[in-house]
């Protein structure tokens, strides 16, 4: 079993088992996880596709199963696994951060209050909003 | 100090949203239940927020306007250096450091005050372009380093704590400028919680360097 981690998703993978640094997903497990699919143009999500380079197919496909962890590096995109590779994070790179924040449009999350209940910052649109941080610690 | 802000400016179409950086969730919950907010008060247990807006620190803040627009990106929300200068066993500051961090949380709330009041046309809220200017640029280290901390942070949660911390080491080592990480981790390995000597060590190996950052504000120190 191996349970990957993405910003907003957590997603249980019952029958995978890491191969050291890969994991290796149906083509229907990626798409559920990250949102990225596999077409013959190569690695797609929304209306952007990615070509898998020319002669390195094996790097990130076999038997109709495709290594996540190939994608995202090749994505430019950081990731981390545990030990035992159970626990799998991929993550946002830099680039990305700066380039939405440079946008000025303010990223979107959810998050629970203390009764669980969910928030997001969407939800204020139309207000003045300011977003503050704090910490027990 | 937030839900007196949010009770005079409320009714010209203002929200505060307050996120607790603590990865566990209880630690925040009697600071909640004491100042009692009417605002929404999360609890980001990934510190997602500061990867995000690259928060380093708290209090940090971002001010958004009615469109969704950063008009002032990631900085200290009124906090400012004198807590450096206090005596470390009585928590007491000199007056004159006392003074300038009273000063610099005044002109931080007057100046939200002003843009809550007058948008736009407030002195405090960045035009596109300066907004730009104040952009924080997040490092390639600090992303990982966020990878790691959210990696480090299920592992504690879901027992395997050693391995968890470990990663939080690894995620602060790479982003040594996040306070949030480090003083985190002071607590989850109970090191001793802030404001002990492995704080004030690490504090005044800042030397000239600043805990937070400038501001860039009229009026502030």
């Amino acid at each position: 079993m191996a349970i990957l981690l993405t910003e907003t998703t957590e997603t249980v993978l019952p029958d995978t088992r890491a191969e050291g640094d890969r994991l290796w997903l149906s083509a229907a497990e990626l798409e559920a996880a990250i949102g990225w699919s596999s077409r013959p143009e190569g690695f797609c999500r929304a209306n952007i596709c990615v070509p898998v380079p020319p002669g390195r197919e094996r790097e990130f496909m076999r038997g109709g199963q495709i290594d996540v962890a190939a994608l995202w590096r090749h994505l430019g995109q950081p990731l981390a696994h545990s030990a035992d590779g159970g626990a799998w994070v991929l993550g946002t790179a830099a680039a990305e951060r700066e380039s939405a924040l440079r946008s000025l449009q303010a990223p979107d999350f959810s998050l629970p209050d203390r009764t669980g209940c969910r928030h997001s910052l969407s939800e204020h649109r139309g207000k003045k909003v300011l977003l503050v941080s704090w910490a027990s610690w | 100090m937030w839900q007196a802000l949010y009770e005079e400016l409320k009714d010209h179409g203002f929200v505060v949203i307050a996120v607790a950086l603590d990865s566990r969730e209880e630690d925040p919950l009697p600071w909640i239940e004491a100042a009692a907010p009417t605002y929404p008060c999360l609890i980001d247990r990934d510190h997602r927020l500061a990867d995000l807006y690259d928060m380093v620190n708290v209090p940090q803040a971002v001010w958004i306007d009615e469109r969704g627009t950063i008009v002032r990106p990631t900085e200290p929300a009124g906090a400012y250096e004198g807590f450096r200068r206090m005596d470390r066993v009585t928590r007491e500051m000199p007056a004159d450091a006392a003074r300038v961090t009273a000063q610099a949380k005044a002109t931080y709330l007057d100046a939200l005050r002003d843009w809550v009041r007058r948008g736009d046309a407030s002195e405090h809220a960045f035009d596109a372009e300066r907004a730009r200017a104040h952009a924080p640029r997040p490092t390639e280290d600090a992303a990982r380093a966020h990878v790691l901390f959210r990696l480090g942070q299920h592992l504690i949660r879901h027992g395997q704590p050693d391995e968890g911390d470990r990663w939080l080491a690894e995620a602060s080592r790479l982003h040594p400028e996040s306070w949030a990480m480090w003083r985190q981790r002071a607590g989850v390995t109970e090191l001793g919680l802030a404001a002990q000597p492995d704080f004030w060590a690490r504090v005044d190996a800042l030397g000239a360097r600043r805990y937070y950052a400038p501001v860039d504000m009229k009026g502030m120190p």
